[in-house]
């Protein structure tokens, strides 16, 4: 389990417990949260579940695929060092308390 | 085939068949227009919208809790003002009053209309094909099913057929082998993915599920399923008289659009129902998104695409449709397949191409094929290279979508 804080570019702020194995995407999707599309459901395809991860956390996730750092090349938001997709990143104990800043535009 | 104005007032309500990822793109997108009025969402289903491309690959390999197929949660959709209703099938839509009719009799008026009724298997005219044992894969109870005979077939070392090569099949054979089980894919066609793919690509698709030891038969005439005295699947005979022992066979050979309910309510439909690029029909209260549409280009050609994007896209259009915006699906198509640790991502569209080229190395597991018509580039299938596909969708935008 793991409390994740999603903030949307408007700066809406929504917190969720998420279950280990949920992707943040997952998390973002069902809870309805709106800067996270999903379209693929998750098979790191399409680029539309892309997030600002808190830099200073970083380090407690496992790092990006090769397939993953070739999506982030193309996301249609700017490119953060904190830049991941959502969809790529399970929850874990690891991840309590992470805040995950949405982009502006996923498409 | 336009709607001049806008077809429904505000607080009117709407009536969505088919709570798929179509149906739920529709309801979001008409909240999100602005709609005030009604939103049902009507599904033939037990559960609200799920996430169905898993159901082939992570779900079916036991990757994924079933939870995680959930689209929306119910508060989500509560908080939308979405109403999801469940195990919900329509029967009849009556357009000059302006209802449908439920198969409990009950009728539901409406305002506007979307159908999102998605497609249905085919299935063959064979003997035994209703034999317990054979399945088809579009439904969460479907790959529960499934799910299920595969671990059967573990335990007993019982052997799994696939009838089609095309994507679901193969998805579902390269999830079977990873989960240890002997898996033959039956095509009746001399090659794999031959509707979409080139040659080459259907050498190589062919190549890497025998380097898995998928056992391939192509150009397969099967001419029955042969079961045992329970009715249960005990192999696949072919038209040589030879059998293949299977215990379980997923069939996958695709789908019919659901276009039954739209065709007696005499909407124009032709192997799907049609839809203009603003996913209208030719009734200005009813627009279709999604796996049950056909497409009328302007120059006439009727075009189905099954995709994920093409159900979203129309979906988003239908919506704007309903609110008297003109807002045509114009991006480019794209789609994916994952089999193994391989994935393929396609952007645009080659049925007309007069040339492709391969760029790269096919040994390498990471290539491209492009291709052109004349000299226009019109598609690009990219094998374990993300960031080209990704490149080939920007390349291909803003030439016109034919």
């Amino acid at each position: 389990m793991a409390k994740i804080t999603y903030i949307d570019a408007g700066g809406q702020s929504t917190s969720v417990a998420l279950a280990d194995g949920w992707s943040l995407m997952q998390g973002a999707t069902t809870n309805g949260i709106e800067g996270i599309v999903g379209e693929c459901g998750g098979s790191c395809a399409c680029a539309t579940c892309h997030c600002y991860v808190d830099e200073t956390r970083l380090a407690d996730l496992p790092a990006p695929s090769e397939i993953e750092l070739a999506m982030l090349e193309n996301v249609a938001a700017e490119r953060r060092a904190g830049s991941r997709l959502a969809c790529q990143i399970k929850a874990s104990p690891a991840l309590d308390g992470l805040i995950v800043y949405l982009p502006e535009c996923q498409e | 085939m336009s709607a001049p104005v806008a077809p429904l007032a505000n607080d009117g309500q709407v009536l969505i068949i088919g709570a798929g990822q179509a149906g739920l793109a529709a309801a979001e997108a008409l909240r999100s227009g602005g709609h005030a009025g009604p939103i049902f969402l009507l599904g033939q289903e037990a559960t609200g919208p799920y996430h169905r491309p898993p159901l082939s690959k992570a779900w079916l390999a036991g990757a994924m809790e079933p939870e995680q197929l959930v689209m929306r949660s119910p508060e989500v959709l509560a908080r939308k003002g979405i109403t999801l209703a469940t195990n919900r099938f329509v029967t009849r839509i009556d357009r000059e009053a302006l209802f449908v009719v439920l198969s409990d009799g009950q009728e539901m008026a409406y305002e506007g209309l979307v159908l999102a009724t998605g497609a249905t298997p085919r299935v063959p005219q064979l003997p035994g094909i209703r034999s317990t044992g054979v399945h088809v894969l579009r439904s969460r109870t479907d790959a529960e099913a499934i799910a299920a005979s595969l671990r059967t077939c573990i335990e007993n070392g019982q052997a799994v057929a696939v009838l089609g090569g095309g994507f679901i099949g193969l998805e579902v054979a390269a999830t079977a082998r990873k989960l240890g089980c002997a898996v033959t894919v039956y095509e009746s066609a001399p090659r794999l993915l031959g509707r979409v793919l080139a040659p080459v690509l259907s050498d190589w698709f062919a190549e890497l599920h025998r380097r898995h030891g998928t056992r391939l038969r192509l150009n397969a005439d099967v001419t029955a399923i042969v079961a045992d005295a329970a009715g249960r699947i005990e192999g696949i005979r072919f038209a040589d008289g030879s059998v293949d022992q299977a215990a379980l066979l997923v069939v996958g050979i695709g789908v019919r659009p659901n276009e039954q309910l739209a065709l007696e309510a005499g909407l124009e439909c032709g192997g799907g129902i049609v839809v203009d690029a603003c996913s209208r029909t030719s009734d200005p209260r009813i627009v279709a998104a999604g796996d049950c549409t056909v497409r009328r280009f302007p120059d006439g050609r009727l075009q189905r695409l099954e995709s994920i994007q093409n159900a979203t896209e129309q979906a988003k259009s239908a919506a704007a449709a309903l609110l008297g915006q003109e807002r045509p699906f114009d991006a480019v198509p794209w789609f994916w397949s994952d089999q193994f640790d391989v994935k393929l991502q396609m952007a645009g569209q080659s049925f007309d191409e007069t040339r492709h080229e391969l760029i790269g190395d096919p040994m390498t597991h990471k290539f491209e094929i492009r291709h052109y018509h004349g000299e226009r580039l019109i598609s690009v299938d990219s094998i374990n290279d993300p960031a080209g596909h990704m490149r080939a969708r920007k390349e291909l935008t803003g030439l016109p979508l034919r």
